[in-house]
């Protein structure tokens, strides 16, 4: 990354901030619903991994805690916000909701709600690869407490026989819903649980961009050239909740603050500054535009969007006038 | 007219399909080297290649998830369950990704996957190797149910499965693989919808499906030779959705109703059809609609004990009489 470049992630980690910040705020005035799982401090994980990756190019799928992944892709931060609000201009046409995120243009190929699922839809997206030819890879991003599922073994296993193009990025935050690691997890080290499966693996500083961009370039380039799949551990940290409802009763405060201190945004920023390529001033400027663009585009735009229609409540559950399901047309 | 058993009609589907498209893959256990447990991809190893006739490991919910992942891309791939009680395994990437994934992402992917899965009680398997979970698929949005009964729907189902842009679910049964009937010589493809009248009659219809068919048949034969009566047996191949309209002409002609199956009667095809037949044509009615189903337990292993879980013509041919006043 040069100096332009960093400049840019720094905005994209800042506006990945105010926006989850700004959905706190719309769904404490009821204006989203449902279940909101927010990203503020996980920023450098799927910035930095898609910074070295190809948004738009290769596939990419993940879990609930999606918003950010999803706009790393290219999806419209607006179409997002949309659908939060269940709106039909969603990305998902208000179908979906803040776990269920699409934007298959953009090769964002969901937000899912079950831990553990997206693990071999990913292999499976790769298998489609490998046999269609293309130089994508996909890529799964998903959280530590997921490698706890059976999916994940038995995914890690045919991904690495059948050397699938795929690079699962798990984004080790320390926490499965409420549970710390070390009591759920018998090897809380999650790159090393792969080796059963003589999978290439490495773990990385999660809050660190430049860090997390320089291995997962790495990890990008050895799939993309056939080597087979990837696991990459990226230790960071979730201030939030688990989810809205979650009043953090499992940490103590003294540790979210010790975390924040390793803020993703701040690490970055203050290097520029003291590499003399950025001023406070300037980030402050950058952090002012940002917040003025969320209000006037982001939330405007969901604010003023038409519901879905009810006449089209069954619209999407079967393929419309598949000629298949007659017996074809011939 | 060729004469086929079922497996082979299956196997012949997987094949054309196969060698037309380069995107249609098969998968599941035993299915490539061995050619599966029950024949229906014989062959295609040698002719296909590894990379598309894929021996998976012993992980259902994991590989039903993988072949789901690869139809986001376009492929279209033809997932065996080695036996449908294996599903629940699997069931929460058919139920969580496949059947969902259309609808929770606003119709912009889809999951055309095909899982094809034998179920039913077969000789003393178990109570973990007899299930029927028809009843299981049919109630989940976004997934086409469908089951043969012979081996022309079997072929025919299977063909436009494939390239149907739905998941579909075949329930295919462990008795009927060397069943054998005349399939078309060309290409079909059999509707994913409707109903079957596989027997006209006008005193009283017998719904059934799959292998029930075969036992509606034989009952109505016998109702025909012993006692005069004319049983209408209607085929409902497709489970999901069911077809209103054709259970609907039969009652109306019959006014009466037996739905026979072999699995359990709580909320099952029977239940649904019986409401169905109350939705639609309630006042045609000149009996209360009953169901022949089997025993509300797990299959037992002992033969005498399992065969009295299940239906047999007996029962069929019973209910009739007590529903004519015989």
């Amino acid at each position: 990354m040069d100096t332009a470049d960093k400049k840019r992630v720094l905005r994209e980690m800042l506006f990945a901030r105010r926006f989850e910040e700004r959905c706190y705020e719309a769904y404490a005035e009821r204006k989203i619903g449902g279940f909101l799982h927010l990203y503020p401090g996980q920023e450098a994980c799927a910035i930095g991994v898609m910074e070295a990756a190809r948004p738009g190019h290769d596939y990419v799928i993940t879990g609930y805690r999606d918003h950010i992944h999803a706009i790393k892709c290219g999806v419209e931060p607006k179409a997002v916000m949309a659908e939060l609000y269940g709106k039909e201009t969603g990305c998902s046409k208000g179908r979906g909701g803040s776990m269920h995120l699409f934007d298959i243009s953009k090769r964002f190929m969901g937000g899912y709600a079950l831990v553990g699922g997206p693990f071999p839809l990913a292999a499976g997206m790769a298998k489609a690869i490998q046999l269609q030819g293309g130089d994508e890879i996909a890529i799964c991003f998903l959280g530590d407490a997921a490698n706890n599922q059976g999916t994940f073994h038995e995914t890690m296993n045919m991904a690495a026989l059948w050397h699938l193009p795929v690079l699962f990025v798990c984004e080790n935050n320390s926490y499965g819903i409420g549970t710390v690691s070390h009591r759920s997890t018998a090897v809380t080290e999650q790159y090393k649980r792969v080796c059963a499966y003589d999978m290439a693996a490495e773990q990385a500083d999660g809050q660190d961009v430049e860090a997390v961009y320089a291995i997962a370039s790495k990890a990008v380039n050895f799939v993309r050239s056939g080597k087979g799949p990837f696991f990459l551990e990226l230790c960071t940290y979730r201030y939030r909740g688990h989810s809205m409802s979650d009043a953090g009763t499992y940490r103590t405060k003294a540790e979210v603050a010790e975390w924040a201190k390793r803020d993703p945004i701040f690490i970055l920023r203050d290097r520029l500054i003291a590499a003399g390529e950025l001023t406070q001033a300037d980030y402050e400027l950058m952090d002012k535009d940002i917040l003025v663009e969320i209000e006037d585009e982001v939330i405007a735009y969901a604010e003023n969007s038409p519901e879905p229609r009810v006449e089209e409540l069954e619209k999407y559950v079967l393929a419309e006038n598949d000629p298949w399901v007659m017996g074809g047309v011939s | 007219m060729a004469t086929l058993m079922y497996w082979e009609a299956i196997r012949r589907a997987h094949d054309e399909e196969m060698a037309r498209d380069p995107m249609v893959i098969a998968m599941g256990e035993d299915i490539g080297i061995a050619g599966g447990t029950y024949k229906a991809t014989q062959g295609l190893y040698d002719k296909y290649g590894p990379a598309r006739v894929i021996d998976t490991p012993i992980s259902e919910n994991s590989f039903t998830g993988i072949g789901i992942g690869a139809s986001f891309l376009g492929v279209r791939p033809i997932i065996e369950l080695m036996s449908v009680n294996f599903a629940w395994l699997a069931m929460d990437q058919i139920f969580n990704s496949a059947a969902k994934v259309r609808y929770m992402s606003g119709g912009q992917l889809t999951a055309p996957v095909v899982i094809r899965s034998p179920g039913g009680v077969a000789h003393q398997l178990g109570a973990q190797h007899s299930a029927r979970m028809e009843k299981v698929f049919m109630g989940i949005a976004g997934l086409r149910v469908v089951t043969p009964s012979n081996p022309k729907q079997a072929y025919g189902l299977l063909k436009s499965a494939v390239r149907c842009n739905d998941p579909v679910f075949i329930n295919e049964h462990e008795l009927m693989y060397n069943l054998t009937g005349e399939v078309p010589d060309s290409e079909y493809f059999h509707p994913l919808e409707g109903s079957e009248i596989v027997r006209p009659g006008r005193d009283i219809t017998l719904f059934g499906y799959n292998i029930s068919v075969h036992w509606n048949l034989q009952a109505a034969g016998i109702l025909m030779r012993d006692h005069g009566i004319e049983a209408e047996v209607i085929d409902l191949y497709a489970l999901s959705p069911l077809d209103r309209a054709g259970i609907r002409a039969s009652v109306s002609k019959t006014h009466r109703a037996i739905i026979v199956e072999e699995a359990e009667a709580p909320v099952g095809v029977g239940a649904e059809v019986m409401a169905i037949i109350n939705e639609e044509c309630f006042f045609e009615l000149d009996a209360a609609p009953v169901r022949v189903s089997a025993r509300m337990l797990p299959i037992p292993f002992n033969r005498t004990l399992e065969k009295a879980a299940i239906p047999d013509i007996q029962d069929i041919v019973a209910a009739v009489l007590k529903m004519m006043g015989r």
